[in-house]
């Protein structure tokens, strides 16, 4: 079922949530809305499930292209997951997921053996089928997470809603379920949206990922589309680290720090100022200078813990730098914080006022 | 399940604040002979009092008819004041927690009022609503209902006295609870009703019990507004006082009745002040740890 929003608005007060947003996601699809906190990615989620109502004058709410904005969440189909659970805390597990089957109105009721079978089938699923007569605080908190999961599954939802469904867990646990739910999603195939604000779990989970920022859609696109095309200097900046200069383009040549660059698509502007973004991992490091490319630095500080060592460096013209480089090629180096070098952009993405390089 | 738990040790006390033995020592001795005199030794002389002329006396002056007749009354009263308070509590923290709707805070202010307001100005404004010569007076004489000096009136009091106990109670505890559970239902295609049974409820079970009993023991005990509405017949703390005037013992004998009630009332309340933090620490660590 095919998730669409058109135009919506959503103000609290005065603070605008959201800033006409429009959005269309496909059957099937699993979609991130990912953006910092205040950037109205739940405001948007709680929306499409009907647990807010946009403001008069907002676009339309279509499932499969039905309008059900005048619905309520109880009558959408939708699974809700909540950030924290919302477990029923004086129910045991298995009372948690048959509770979307018991609360239905007599003539549309499973009977007993039938809810019985589905409940034990879905805690199957989630893994968690010696578990039913625990409680909720006798779970850990993956534990809890999934059979939320369980009981949002049990009403045969059209639309899955996830609401930072891995936001109060561990960092290992939370790499584990996500890869969970990703096969979980392979194999269900329920039109799925997530919200976080976790970019790496974004770009791992997600078909599609919908950046968002003060109430409004930045980018739209996959994973790597996203992570490598960005559109606009927010997103850029929110997937992962930056560095960044402040430079000009003049001549058909980007300048920044003591480098430039060749920009012959850009031979018109003159003394344009522009910000220059380079991922850390998108240095050369060298011992030598190569002539004109080269920004030449000094490490402050190593931290090799980790796939690859990541170096904080102060470039001779003064700016704080960060930078990636494989473990291997640091061992060749030989590098020791105080020693200097020469650090060759391989990658980078300038934005001026209006425009992308 | 405190097997899956790992045991939580309590923090020791630092050093940096514990005082010397014989402070300690001190402090406990001052606070203990405190509540000797004010608390025990009172409860000890109602007792004491009461079986002053023996058993037989202390019988007699419960199996009077006038005793047992205030006994029936106030059974009545709080069989009456503590379900409409249980109701209407349950409904107004219903409200305040869990929905946004303006008038939010006048409402909560008003669930306030009877604490700061004098019993006995209570029964007084009963008094002027309802007496013959009140506002509402002559209309009840042509209906023929007496309000005043009578049960309804007693009752009256009594409700507005206990309003606030089970909303008092039962408002921060449903905050601190939150909504999600109830969205969670509402998602999963439950009805109003259906959540308030299946979700609410049972989540403020403990809490709710709670404030029936202070409730309860309020209403019982009762006695400034109570007085002033009363007609010729008497709760049991009207007893006590009319009694006080000709017949020491007795009048002992019934307040040790009371005393008994209060008690049983600290009894439970305890009970139920170990239950609660039990609960919630059980989930509030569960609840962090994975």
């Amino acid at each position: 079922m095919s998730i669409e929003v058109q135009n919506i608005r959503k103000t609290f007060g005065s603070f605008t949530a959201l800033d006409g947003v429009s959005l269309t996601v496909g059957a099937g699809e699993l979609v991130a809305l990912l953006g910092p906190s205040g950037s109205g990615k739940t405001t948007l989620l709680r929306i499409i499930a009907g647990l807010e109502q946009s403001d008069p004058g907002s676009g339309p709410i279509l499932f499969h292209d039905e309008d059900v904005g005048g619905r309520r969440i109880g009558d959408r189909a939708v699974g809700f997951v909540f950030q924290h659970y919302a477990l029923f805390r004086h129910m045991t597990v298995f009372d948690n997921v048959a509770f979307g089957l018991r609360v239905r109105p007599r003539k549309s009721r499973p009977s007993d053996a039938l809810i019985r079978h589905k409940v034990d089938q879905l805690l199957q699923l989630v893994q968690l089928d010696t578990f039913a007569t625990r409680y909720p605080h006798q779970l850990s908190g993956g534990q809890r997470q999934r059979v939320a999961l369980a009981r949002a599954l049990a009403i045969e939802p059209k639309v899955l809603l996830l609401d930072e469904p891995f936001g109060a867990l561990d960092a290992k646990v939370r790499q584990e379920l996500r890869r969970w739910l990703r096969r979980l999603h392979d194999e269900i195939h329920v039109t799925s949206v997530f919200v976080t604000h976790d970019q790496e779990e974004a770009l791992e989970l997600a078909d599609r990922v919908v950046v968002m920022n003060e109430g409004r859609i930045e980018q739209i696109g996959a994973p790597d589309e996203v992570f490598h095309h960005p559109a606009t200097e927010f997103v850029m900046n929110f997937l992962g680290q930056v560095n960044l200069f402040g430079g000009r383009v003049e001549e058909g040549k980007i300048h920044f720090s003591t480098v430039a660059f060749d920009a012959p698509e850009h031979a018109q502007l003159q003394n344009q100022p522009v910000k220059v973004f380079i991922r850390p991992h998108e240095f050369e490091v060298g011992e030598f200078t190569d002539g004109q490319t080269c920004i030449r630095a000094t490490i402050s500080r190593i931290n090799s813990a980790g796939p690859n060592v990541r170096l904080l460096l102060m470039a001779e013209t003064g700016e704080s730098l960060s930078v990636e480089l494989p473990q291997e090629r640091f061992r060749q180096l030989k590098l020791q914080a105080g020693s200097q070098v020469y650090l060759t952009p391989r990658g980078l993405k300038v934005f001026g006022d209006d425009y992308v390089i | 399940m405190p097997s899956e738990q790992p045991k939580a040790r309590k923090p020791r006390r630092g050093e940096a604040v514990t005082e010397p033995l014989w402070i300690r020592c001190a402090l406990t001795a001052v606070a203990l002979g405190f509540l000797g005199l004010l608390l025990m030794l009172p409860l000890a002389a109602i007792f004491v009092q009461a079986f002053e002329k023996g058993w037989e006396a202390y019988l007699a002056a419960l199996t009077d008819p006038e005793t047992i007749a205030a006994i029936r009354l106030t059974l009545l009263v709080a069989a009456v004041a503590v379900p409409l308070n249980t109701v209407f509590g349950v409904a107004a923290a219903w409200a305040i927690s869990k929905f946004e709707f303006p008038g939010k805070n006048l409402l909560t202010t008003l669930i306030d009022l009877p604490y700061s307001v004098s019993p006995v100005i209570a029964g007084m404004i009963f008094v002027l609503l309802f007496a013959p010569g009140g506002w509402f007076g002559p209309w009840l004489e042509a209906i023929h209902l007496k309000i005043i000096f009578a049960v309804p009136g007693m009752i009256l009091a009594t409700l507005f006295v206990t309003f606030p106990f089970v909303a008092r109670e039962l408002i921060p505890l449903m905050q601190s609870q939150g909504i999600e559970e109830e969205e969670a239902a509402r998602a999963l295609g439950a009805g109003g009703w259906q959540i308030f049974w299946r979700v609410t409820l049972p989540n403020i079970k403990w809490g709710l019990l709670y404030g029936i009993i202070l409730c309860n023991a309020r209403c019982m005990g009762e006695f400034g507004a109570v007085s002033v509405v009363s007609g010729v017949a008497l709760t049991l703390t009207l007893q006590v006082e009319s009694l006080y005037k000709q017949n020491m013992t007795a009048a002992f004998a019934v307040a040790s009745l009371l005393t008994l009630l209060g008690v049983v009332t600290l009894v439970l309340k305890s009970l139920l002040e170990w239950k609660i933090p039990k609960q919630t620490a059980e989930e509030a660590m569960g609840y962090c740890g994975d």
